[in-house]
């Protein structure tokens, strides 16, 4: 097992540097002027104090060197200035990484919550009205775009209840007022991740029924209950525990749009305010922080599955 | 259920007594997967409203007269503003005064180019590194999947955004470049995971005994990954790009509702249901409803219809 995961860590190393390239080489690609967006770009400027911004933001050494920089601070968890407001990025990322962690968290056990019950229960009444629903409803979920949902919930309450979502409070100052604040942008991301969970758990427990030893199962003259959660359901799960993992990129775009929505002080709010003040030390942090947050849960799905089936060890 | 009700506008039902061949297998496949039938139903509204929004596709760019869509997309009437639903405008009026119907006609002419362009791009480029990558195997495959795995890492839509920024500083900022950028990053990024599914696919075919004979016979590399490698994933091929053609289609509405997306005055749904237009939508909450439901139903049909076509295609999967 030890050696499975010191060779799966070893093989991150180059998806990593490629991940750190890539973010270096589009913000050096991206439109614009860092000196412009500091000074404003309707200040005149002189080809000097144009030079002196440039090295004091280190714009003016070679590449190689930039790039260096950029990874050698990451590394020390420091991303640089932001070009607005002058604060050190980390600590922006340092507020904002939690908040957008809960989300995405409690995100993801709605969408258990609502998905894994209905997906058992599709597929012990395979064909039934209710296997129907689920499945028909779980390629709707798919479909509905978080930001429809998300806009509905923000004009109709409003136009017709005169209410409104509840605004952003930390959870240090009121658990439950922050709990309930994330309650509805968290459900609207679940409701997206449910349809392929939904999906996934059904297969999986229609393929996991049809074996032999559910059959022995039912001969012993087990009850259904004990059939399907003792037997079924342990072996069914294991895929649908990767993909809950395998979500995480998902789960990270779709934060961004249901931030911006809700106003929620998360990372991907952050980022869209970056990419729209053109903020590019801010966006090349937000970008690294995001494409890490998805390697290294790819990296735990790995070893999980790893641990669950030792087949995959040994290969 | 619904499926079966709606069933028979997809095949007329005169169609059994002068059947011919694909007919029946329309109405086979529409008995065998409703669900799938239903979503082709959904595919042919959108591409109709895209075809038929007014003249222009149907006569060549001869004519630009309305069709489907009662007004053109950008006619503004200020005194008509934020008009609720009525004759006029059965889905009422946006803050400038412009039909919504319309508006929402024509966004399915802007959907499916964006949708059908990146897949395109996407398919090439994923048939490309995945049949390569999968066929030659060894150093180069395994260099060419870590690249892929970096790829992947990156939540898409963080690389769509900045990616679109970095496109449109190369292709200009006009309205039809800025489209053009999203087609490119959007084809770019759906290339990556297709890339890889197309690989395992095309290893399968590369182990079978098949291949064997064709290297027996003396046939190139080349020759058996034209004659018999492509042909024999092209199924898988054909199934990703349904499915991503709802991918693409929910992508482009989502960066457009950022406002990363299309630029105006090209109708986005996306964009429309966009957040600095939600004061407007407390006065008129229809509003949030068209557009959203428009992307729902093309979305929702590219997906049942990939699904039930993996069915068909996939003999593996038949009877599930």
């Amino acid at each position: 097992m030890t050696t499975y995961i010191i060779r799966r860590i070893l093989l991150m190393i180059p998806t990593l540097l490629l991940v750190t390239v890539l973010v270096f080489l589009i913000v050096r690609l991206l439109p614009g002027d860092a000196v412009e967006t500091i000074i404003g770009q309707y200040t005149p400027l002189t080809q000097g104090d144009r030079a002196a911004v440039k090295h004091e933001l280190g714009l003016d050494r070679p590449w190689w060197k930039q790039y260096g920089d950029f990874v050698g601070g990451a590394l020390h968890g420091d991303f640089g200035k932001s070009l607005q407001s002058q604060q050190p990025i980390s600590k922006d990322l340092k507020n904002r990484l939690p908040v957008s962690f809960e989300l995405g968290a409690l995100a993801i056990i709605i969408s258990i919550i609502i998905a894994i019950p209905i997906g058992v229960l599709a597929a012990i009444r395979q064909d039934s009205i209710l296997d129907q629903i689920a499945r028909s409803s779980s390629i709707a979920m798919l479909a509905i775009p978080s930001f429809w949902l998300g806009t509905m919930i923000n004009v109709y309450p409003n136009t017709w209840f005169n209410w409104a979502p509840p605004t952003y409070v930390p959870f240090r100052e009121d658990p439950m007022g922050n709990l309930w604040f994330f309650f509805i942008p968290a459900a609207v991301l679940g409701v997206g991740l449910a349809g392929a969970v939904m999906r996934l758990t059904r297969a999986q427990m229609l393929e996991v029924l049809r074996q032999d030893y559910i059959r022995t199962a039912w001969a012993k003259g087990l009850r259904e209950r004990s059939v399907v959660i003792r037997h079924a359901m342990k072996n069914a799960m294991i895929p649908v525990l990767t993909l809950v993992a395998l979500e995480v990129p998902i789960v990270v775009g779709g934060a961004i749009v249901v931030e911006t929505i809700f106003s929620v002080p998360g990372m991907g709010f952050y980022l869209v305010t970056a990419a729209n003040t053109h903020d590019y030390p801010e966006l090349q942090a937000v970008t690294l922080l995001l494409a890490l947050v998805v390697v290294v849960s790819n990296l735990l799905v790995d070893v999980a599955y790893a641990y669950l089936d030792p087949r995959i060890r040994y290969s | 259920m619904a499926d079966v009700l709606l069933f028979p506008q997809t095949a007329p039902a005169e169609a059994p007594q002068r059947s011919h061949g694909w007919m029946r297998g329309v109405l086979r496949f529409a008995r065998r997967k409703p669900a799938g039938a239903l979503g082709a139903l959904c595919i042919i509204v959108t591409l109709v409203c895209a075809l038929g929004a007014d003249m222009q596709v149907i006569t060549g760019f001869q004519s630009h007269a309305q069709l489907l869509a009662p007004h053109f997309y950008d006619a503004q009437n200020l005194h008509n503003r934020l008009q609720g639903p009525s004759w006029a405008h059965p889905m009422g009026t946006d803050r400038l005064g412009r039909d919504q119907l319309s508006q929402i006609i024509y966004g399915a002419r802007v959907s499916i180019i964006i949708g059908l362009s990146s897949v395109l791009i996407a398919s090439v480029l994923a048939a490309l590194i995945g049949v390569v990558s999968g066929y030659v195997g060894g150093t180069l495959d395994l260099v060419t999947q870590r690249i892929v795995d970096g790829w992947i890492a990156f939540p898409p839509i963080v690389l769509l955004i900045a990616g679109v920024q970095v496109a449109k500083a190369y292709v200009g900022q006009g309205g039809v470049s800025q489209t053009f950028a999203v087609i490119l990053v959007l084809g770019i990024l759906l290339a990556a995971g297709t890339s890889r599914v197309i690989r395992g696919a095309a290893i399968a075919v590369k182990n079978e005994q098949y291949i064997e004979a064709a290297r027996a016979m003396g046939a190139t590399d080349s020759w058996i990954v034209l004659r018999y490698v492509l042909p024999n994933v092209m199924a898988v091929v054909i199934v990703l790009a349904t499915v991503g053609l709802g991918t693409a289609i929910l992508a482009e509405a989502t960066i457009s509702f950022l406002g990363f997306g299309v630029p105006p005055p090209f109708p986005s749904w996306g964009r429309m249901l966009s957040a600095d237009g939600l004061l407007y939508m407390r006065k008129d909450p229809w509003l949030a409803f068209w557009p959203g439901f428009a992307i729902f139903i093309a979305v929702y049909g590219f997906n049942m219809f990939g699904d039930a076509l993996r069915d068909v295609l996939d003999p593996r999967m038949r009877g599930r």
